[in-house]
Formats: C-alpha cells, structure tokens, sequence
C-alpha cells in the first residue's frame, strides 16, 4: 500500500495535466487566426477606389488622399497636449473626450483619433508626428465628386459602424464603407480588396519584424471602375428645374431598363459629405423636416397615382374582354352608382366617350365603368379582384422592384384578400373599392414604379428591371438586370392605349405641352394628400404628377414626375417631363416658354403652409408664387420679426 | 567477476533515454524562447540556447564522471557530500550574489552557480544514508526528527535567501518517509493540515472550524470501535481551529504580499471585478499570457520557432520557468500530452526501479530522487497552467539554466549509477 501512494499520485497528477491541456488547447481554443492574433500588428494599405462615370464616359466621382490620426491609446506618452491640439485643431476637452472614447473602444487596438484631415493640416503635422507616442497617421482615399449633381444616386462613404465591422469580417474600425446609393449597391466593386502587412510584435508592443518575412502579407487589389446608366446633362437638368420644389423625376430607356435619371428635389451637393465637415452638413441635412433632402423622393414617396393609373385600368379591361375600343359611356359629369345613388364626379366636360377621348380627357366614369366590368366578370368578387390584381402587379407595381439601389417601398395593389380582411363580415363588390379605377383608393405607387409602368407601356408589354448600372469594369452585370419582364396584356391591346396617350399630348390634357418634332404620349395625375397639423387632418395642394414616353414608336425614354403640392399634372409635372424629354431626345430646349415658367415659379409657400400656423387655402385657392415674390414675402417676414423683437 | 564487471555496465538506457528525450526537446524550446527569430549558429555563445548547448555538453561529462566513480562512494561520502553542500550553502550569505530578489548565486567570472540546485541532490543522500543506517529506526519519533533535521537545514538555510520555492521541493520527502514506513498518523496529518488551510483561507475561520468538529465528533461515535474518552475529540477540535486561526494568522501576517495576492487568485477569494482586472494586468500578468501561449497552440501547434506570442517574447520567463508554454504554443496539445507523458513514464521507471533495488540505501535514494522530481514537475507545470499558485521553480531537464540541469542530472544518474551496482550488492 504505502508503495503505491506516490505511484497513484504521480498518474492522478498526469491525467489531470493532460485534461488540462484538452481544455485549454481543444476544447477552449479558436481556431488560429492571424487577424485575430494580437501578438500580430495588421497594416493595411487601402486600394484605389474604383471611379464612377455617366453613360456617356463623364467622370463624377473620383478620389482625393485623405489623412487620419489614429491612437494607440495603451502607447500614448505624456506629450504637450497644448500644441498637439493646436495643430490638430481641436480643443482640449475633445482631446480628452476622443481619447476616452478611443479608450473605451479598446486600449491596446488603434482607433481613428482625428478622421480625414486635410491636405494642408497633414503637412503640418507630420514633420511633428514623431514626438507623440502612440499617434500615427493613416491614409486612405476618400471621395473627390467632379460634379454638384446625384447626389442620391453616388451616395457617399463613411466609416463603417459597429454592426456593419460585426457583419464582415473585412472591416475595421475606422474603414470606409458605402452608406448610400451605388457606393453601398456596389461597394464590393468599387473598394477593391485592401493589401495587408503582418508585423510580428513583442510585449512591449513594440515592431520587431515581418511576420515569417511577410510571406502572408498582401497587395492591394485596386476597385473596379463602374458606369452608371445616369445621363448626367439630363440628370442636372432635372435638378435644375427641380429647384424650389419638392419632388422626384425618374427617367428610364425602356428597351434596357437603364435609369437615365433619378432626380430627388431639393438635392444637395455631395461633396458636402466629404472630409472633416462631413458630419456637421450630415446633421444639417438630416435635420432639414421640411424638405428632407436625403430622402430619395423618387425611390421612397409613396402615394396614389392618379389618372395614370387609369390605362392600366383600361388594358386590363381589354385584356379580360369586357372592353373594346369602340366601347361608349356617356359622362354625365360623374359617375353615378349604388342604390342611394352616389356619384363620383368628373371634370372632362361630360359627353359620350369611347377607349381613345377616354383617356385623353381623363373621363372618370368611363373607366370607372371598365374597372366595374373587369370585377363584375367574375361571380366572386375576390376571385375578379385577385385577377385584376395579378394583371396590374405584371408591370411591377404593388412590390419591390428589385433595382439595385438599396432603398425603395412596396406600394400597395389591392387584392380580394386585402378586401376580405378590410370587410370581415361585408359583401363588398366592384362598387365598394370604385377608387381603384381612378388610380385612388388603396392603389399606392413610387415614382419609379410609374416610370418602370410607363416604359412597360412603352413597350408594348414588357419591361426590364429598372437598374442604375450599366458596366462595371472586367465584369458583366447581374442577370437580374438583362432579363425581360413580361406584363399580362397581349400587345395588341397596347395600341389603342397609346393612341390614346399620344391624343392627352395631341388634344387632350397635356395639349399645350407638345414639343415640336417629337411624339411624346403621356398622362397627367393629380394626387390628393393630407398631413396632420395638430392632431387634425388636413388636407394639403394636391401633387401634380405627369407619366410620359417618347418617341410614340421605338421609346427611348420614359418618365414619371412627381412635383409635391404643385396641383394638376399638366402644372408642374407636365411641364418638366416635357422639357425633360426634349432635353434628352434634341439635347436642346425649343420651349423655352415652358422652361421659364417653370424656374420662375417656387412651391416653397405650399410647404411653409403646415408649419406657418395660419389658416390657408389649398389647390384653386392657392396662388401660384414667383420666386423673387415668395423671397421678397419671407425677407419682409424676417423684418416684422426683428422689429417684433426690438 | 568478470560477469560482474560486465553487469557493472548495465546501466537502466530507459531511463537515460527518456532524459535524452526531455533534454533535447527542451533545448529546442529554449531555441524557441530565447531567440529573436533568426538563428545565425547554434553555438552562439551570446545567446542563451547556445549557452544551453554548452551546459548540455558538459552535462555529458559529467554524466561519465558520475557513471565511471565507484557505488559505493556515495554512500560512503554522502555525510561530506551533504556538509559540503551546507556549507555552500551558508557561503552564500557572504559570498552570494543576488538575483531577482534571491541571493542563490555564486557569481565565477561570468558564469553564474546556484548551490540550492545541488543541494537537494546532497540532502538525498544524506536522507537515504540515515534512513539505511542500522541504528536507525524510522518507527521512533527521535529517529524521525534527526531526519528532519537533515532536510530542515538545507530548506531553512534556502529560505533565508529568500528563494521559497525551491524551499518547497523538500516536503518531497515526505514521500519517502512514508515509503519507509513512518506512521500512518502522518498522512492523515498533512492531508488535514493541507485541507484545513485550503477550507481555511477559502471559507473563513468558523465553517471550517463548524465542519471539522462535526467530523471529528461523527468519527469518534459511530467509525471508532474502540471509544475512548470524549475529552480526545474535544482536545482535537480545538488544535483544529487554532490551526484555522494560525493559518489566517499567517496568511495575513507572515506571507508578503505578492504571495498572498497568488494565494488569493488561486483560491479566488478576490470579488471585486475592478480589483480583480488590476490584479490581472500586474500580479497575473505572467499566467494569463502563458495560459493564452498555450491556449493559442491548439491542437498541433504552430511549429517550430513559429510561435507568435513566444516569438514577440510575451511571456516573461519563457525560457527559465514558463519554458512549457512554449511547449504549449509551438507544439499544441501532442507535443504538451508528450512532455507529460515523457515525465510521468520517467518518474515510473525511476519509482519502480527504486523498488527493485536490493539496498536500503539505493531504494530511499531512488524514491527522493522520483519524488523531488515529481516535485518539480507538478508546481511547474500546474503553474503554468495555472492550476496551482505561482511557485517559480523550473521544470527539470527544460528549463534554461546550468545549474538547475547539472543538479538534475548528478541526481538522475547517481541513481542510475547506484541501480547499475544492484546486482554486485552483498
């Protein structure tokens, strides 16, 4: 016995040194990761961020050096605090708040200190760098925009946040990432692949060499250059007439889907969210609630679409056969319908109508009539509505369109579901959801799904994913992109549509909008809308909305306006959709007229209305304003106020 | 006679393998873990595994002294040997030289000598010479003092030159004693005296002192046969909680402050977190970068001179004390399983030659030399891994250092020598 007491303990004490080292080597270990390794200093050097260009090859967004200071918190020695801040031009209480932040992040793991200074403030700096322990400089490229324009389709880069580092591993603390538009769409294009250096370190966290004489360590892969399908003439011309409105303009070549502009009024100039500035103007920006200009009006606004809705009223009525051309209803300056007689009015002049003076006039009760029948076809009015639901979704509205900008909203097409859940225990019928038929009701829109329904019209019948790349370099483009959407309706029920649309140019609602040398087909619309001022619902100048391609034969461009409070289409929104088009097909501007009107007139005095607190007047009631007018108005306004207050 | 002769010859090559085996595995780790990354020639005489070559070479001589004196000269001389020793010892106090806070060395133009490293083989002998001699009867209490007194010296005289760790190898020889047949009593002495400072210091004085009258009194009426009077298990509660009290005494009066806060780790008595982060980055510092060396190797390792955190030396002491989280990080958990497995095959092989031996003297001797050994082995590396508190003492065989390995291998081989000679005993 007394032999074997040493025996059992030397055994005992062996297996347990083995199960320790299971534990802390198997069990409890990671897998090995150099990047993980902190006995491992990671140096990156950041690649060229690929250039971005219009269709036509002009160059828009290129890039400049810009130059972090970056701490190593657990390294910073007591320096002269007093010059350092001085030189970094900052004070002392964000000395003490950015050192903390940083050291709150990690002590040991460098972290941005000042981010992006600028050309002049690096040369100072630099010659002294050396002095301040646990400071150094990194470089990287930032965003140098050659023009002012699209700024909500370039988007902008900034350094990537905690979820996004969390998200991919690619990313550190302090790396840019894009945060909009093509520069998130595209980011893994545009960045390239950062190169890496590997330097072995020692405890005192000091280099000591290349980690295996750099046999892991990388080059920078440089970004691919990529070209957008944005024209940007037309692109700046839209925002310019976009100026003092509030609204989106979205132009598309239907026979690729290519965006040819995305206007989204009032913009900004995206170089105000580059360099040390950047979030200042950012605040600035985020916080303008009356315009909201980083809100992409042309992506987002979501609203009823009014009378351009209305052909597709029609051709599904052709398409299901309860309609032909040469059907007629007669207008009695409305419809009337039910059993206690209900009307919903109509403001075409009233007379006998037929497919073509229908939709050139905009009669309401004509396709109140072709709405009524299309549902009425079917016993089942779920059935009937479920139907005219799928035909009207075929042109890509009531979901995502799945274009390659990352933000964007569903609309809403009804469906007999959405009906049978509205009204329980109620045998709705074609009669109860009759707004539908006049692009009101529960039918919801963005501007780009009016544009993508309009190059799809244009078509004939199909339409491309709307898409806002058109080549990246040493790639091909998503499939997604090329790959032709058929709507629902036979093409031979397209025809008589289009003439009817060539005819609002012709003789019809948008007669004085015709530009010489150009069939243009288009549709006016006017959306109702409502805002909350204090607690009650108001409504607010309707918005004028206008749906237009040309040429009639062989479209090259189709595009949908949405002028916020700038009342009936033809108003605003025809005016610019003409003038867009002219711009685009001829390159130069005959109605000038109309250019005129249009940067001579502002809406600001429509949006002010919500917030003025004073009772006011809506649509016919509303005075169109001049701009000097409405600056002359706001000046006077400032001085009442100042002589208030003296 | 000329058979004899031969026989004399026939040294255990398991043994004097297993050594070659730990030796040469741990010189490579001290290439590992005294080098910067580049090797220019190993016998750089400037660095330390080039040193480390050199002690290794000259290991080998001596290893052929050893082996080539007669048996029975250790025997014979073991009482000198172990003066020599104390005197070395004593020496130091005059002529020593001190190194991180402990004067163990003698300083010979630019090598260093660290007796302490000799003095346990020395006490070993002495040890096994008492313990053999005919008069000696390890039964009776004097006989037993006189041995401690033997061991005693030499660990006093070693903790006066503030080196404690070392001092603790010498409670290896309990195992011995109790090989040789010193009362059970003992055992159950210093499992008690170990279990009651570990309840102690972990619990506070009155649970423990709560839990162990309980014990003593549900010994002593329903285990006991024989029931003696109720004043024993009364007489023994009360030692065991002045005990209790005498440990917290020493705990909180004699230890130094760095002994008491590793103490403090290991038991976890610390609560506060903010404390308790404190205590990592300074006291802990050591440990948590050798467990994160060791943790980083995995299952394979990271290969030889490959390791990152040996490499960036972020372990202080890599190559003296902590020399097995190089082990850990280069070679992962089978090159480590390896080291122990090598060691506990070792101590074995020595425990069961020890018990083959036909002289009581070569048997005691085997036994101290395995158990010091065993020693070393469990406080360095459970310490390194952090399974015991921080005792700095190295691992044999591994550790850089001339004098811990020449200790290491007169007391190895001497056995060797002392296990040749068993056949030509009577």
């Amino acid at each position: 016995m007394r032999k074997l007491l040493l025996f059992s303990i030397i055994i005992l004490v062996g297996f347990t040194f083995i199960g320790r080292l299971f534990y802390l080597q198997v069990y409890n270990s990671k897998t090995y990761s150099l990047y993980e390794d902190n006995a491992i200093r990671k140096v990156f050097d950041y690649p060229k961020r690929g250039y971005v260009y219009d269709r036509n090859g002009e160059l828009l967004v290129a890039n400049q050096p810009s130059y972090d200071v970056m701490i190593i918190p657990r390294e910073v020695e007591p320096l002269d605090t007093l010059e350092f801040c001085s030189l970094l031009k900052i004070t002392k209480e964000d000395f003490k708040t950015k050192f903390k932040r940083a050291y709150t992040y990690s002590p040991r793991l460098p972290s941005p200190f000042v981010p992006q200074l600028s050309k002049a403030d690096y040369a100072a700096l630099q010659e002294k760098m050396r002095k301040y322990k646990g400071f150094y400089i990194q470089k990287r490229s930032l965003r140098d925009y050659q023009t002012t324009i699209g700024a909500n389709v370039l988007g902008f880069i900034a350094e990537a946040n905690q979820s996004e580092i969390d998200a991919d591993s690619y990313y550190q603390m302090g790396d840019l990432i894009g945060k909009q538009g093509i520069e998130t769409s595209y980011e893994k294009d545009l960045r390239g692949v950062k190169g890496v250096k590997f330097i072995q370190k020692d405890r005192f966290n000091r280099d000591i060499g290349p980690y295996k004489d750099g046999i892991f360590d990388t080059i920078p892969i440089a970004g691919h250059d990529v070209t957008v399908s944005i024209d940007a003439q037309l692109q700046a011309y839209g925002e310019l007439l976009m100026q003092n409105k509030v609204g989106g303009i979205v132009a598309i070549e239907p026979s690729t889907g290519e965006i040819l502009s995305l206007v989204s009024a009032p913009s900004y100039n995206p170089n105000l969210l580059v360099g040390r500035e950047r979030s200042k103007n950012y605040t600035k920006l985020h916080n303008d609630s009356i315009h909201l200009p980083l809100i992409d009006k042309g992506l987002l606004r979501m609203h009823e679409p009014g009378s351009p809705f209305k052909s597709l009223v029609a051709l599904t009525a052709l398409q299901e056969g309860v309609l032909d051309i040469n059907t007629t209803v007669t207008c009695q300056h409305g419809y009337v319908y039910g059993r206690n007689g209900r009307k919903m009015a109509c403001h075409c002049g009233g007379g006998v109508r037929n497919l073509n003076s229908g939709i050139a006039q905009s009669c309401n009760a004509y396709f109140a009539t072709a709405y009524r029948k299309t549902i009425e076809k079917y016993d089942d009015a779920s059935h009937a509505m479920d139907v005219w639901s799928s035909h009207i979704k075929s042109f890509g509205l009531g979901d995502y369109l799945g274009y390659d900008l990352t933000i964007g909203k569903k609309g809403n097409i009804p469906d007999g579901a959405y009906y049978d859940k509205w009204y329980p225990d109620f045998r709705w019928q074609a009669t109860t959801t009759l707004s539908n038929a006049i692009g009101q009701g529960e039918v919801l829109v963005t501007p780009i799904q009016l544009a993508n329904m309009t190059a799809a019209i244009a078509n004939r019948g199909f339409y491309y994913t709307p898409h806002i790349i058109k080549s990246i370099e040493g790639k091909t483009i998503d499939t997604a992109y090329t790959t032709k959407h058929q709507t629902t309706i036979d093409k031979r029920h397209f025809e008589p549509v289009i003439e009817g649309l060539f005819d609002v140019y012709n003789k019809g609602t948008a007669h004085f909008l015709q530009v010489p040398g150009i069939e243009i087909c288009g549709k006016t619309g006017t959306a109702e809308n409502f805002t909350k001022i204090d607690g009650v619902r108001t409504q607010l100048t309707d918005h004028s909305i206008f749906i237009a391609f040309a040429p009639k034969d062989n479209p090259k461009i189709a595009i949908a306006v949405l002028v916020e409070n700038g009342y009936f289409g033809a108003r605003f929104a025809g005016r610019i959709a003409s003038l867009m088009i002219e711009k685009y097909i001829k390159g130069t501007i005959t109605r000038t007229d109309l250019e005129q009107w249009v940067m001579e007139r502002t809406l600001e005095h429509e949006y002010d209305k919500p917030f003025s607190g004073k009772p006011f007047g809506i649509n016919a009631n509303s005075k169109i304003m001049l701009v000097e007018e409405y600056e002359r108005l706001k000046k006077l306004e400032v001085n009442q106020s100042q002589t208030i207050l003296k | 006679m000329s058979l004899n002769r031969n026989r004399s010859f026939k040294f255990d090559w398991i043994t004097i393998i297993l050594f070659l085996l730990l030796v040469g595995f741990g010189w490579l780790n001290i290439i590992s873990a005294s080098s910067s990354g580049e090797i220019t020639s190993y016998f750089d005489i400037d660095q330390r595994y080039g040193k480390q070559l050199v002690f290794i070479l000259f290991t080998f001589a001596l290893i052929i002294l050893v082996l080539s004196i007669e048996a029975k000269f250790y025997e014979r001389f073991a009482s000198i040997i172990y003066l020599a020793s104390i005197l070395s010892l004593i020496g130091l106090f005059i002529f020593g030289k001190t190194v991180n806070g402990a004067t163990s060395w003698y300083g010979i133009g630019g090598f260093t000598l660290q007796p302490s490293e000799f003095a346990k083989f020395a006490t070993a002998l002495a040890v096994s010479k008492y313990i053999s001699d005919l008069q000696t009867n390890i039964k009776t209490v004097k006989d037993q003092l006189k041995t401690a007194l033997i061991i005693f010296v030499p660990a006093f005289l070693i903790l006066l030159q503030n080196d404690a760790g070392s001092t603790i190898v010498y409670a290896a020889f309990f195992f011995v004693f109790y090989r040789e047949g010193i009362p059970q009593i003992y055992l159950l002495l210093v499992l008690s005296i170990v279990v009651l400072s570990v309840l102690s210091l972990k619990f506070s004085v009155l649970p423990t002192a709560i839990i162990a009258t309980i014990l003593i009194f549900l010994h002593h009426f329903f285990i006991k046969k024989k029931k003696g009077t109720i004043l024993n298990p009364i007489f023994i509660s009360l030692i065991c909680i002045a005990f209790s009290f005498g440990v917290h005494f020493f705990y909180s009066n004699i230890l130094q402050p760095h002994q008491q806060d590793r103490i403090s780790l290991w038991l976890r008595l610390e609560k506060d977190p903010e404390k308790l982060e404190q205590m990592k980055r300074t006291i802990l510092y050591n440990l948590n970068e050798s467990e994160k060396a060791i943790s980083s190797g995995g299952v394979t390792g990271k290969g030889f001179m490959e390791g990152t955190r040996t490499i960036g030396k972020f372990v202080p002491e890599q190559d003296t004390d902590y020399i097995f989280s190089t082990v850990g990080e280069e070679w992962g958990f089978l090159g480590s399983s390896m080291v122990v497995i090598l060691f506990v095959l070792l101590l074995i092989r020595i425990l069961h030659l020890a018990e083959l031996q036909k002289s009581q003297f070569s048997r005691v001797y085997g036994y101290a030399v395995a158990a010091i050994l065993f020693l070393h082995f469990m406080i360095n590396i459970g310490m390194v891994m952090g399974l015991i508190p921080t005792i700095g003492i190295p691992l044999p065989f591994f550790s850089y250092g001339g004098s811990g390995l020449w200790g290491f291998t007169i007391l190895l081989f001497v056995f060797i020598k002392l296990d040749s000679n068993r056949i030509n005993e009577w």
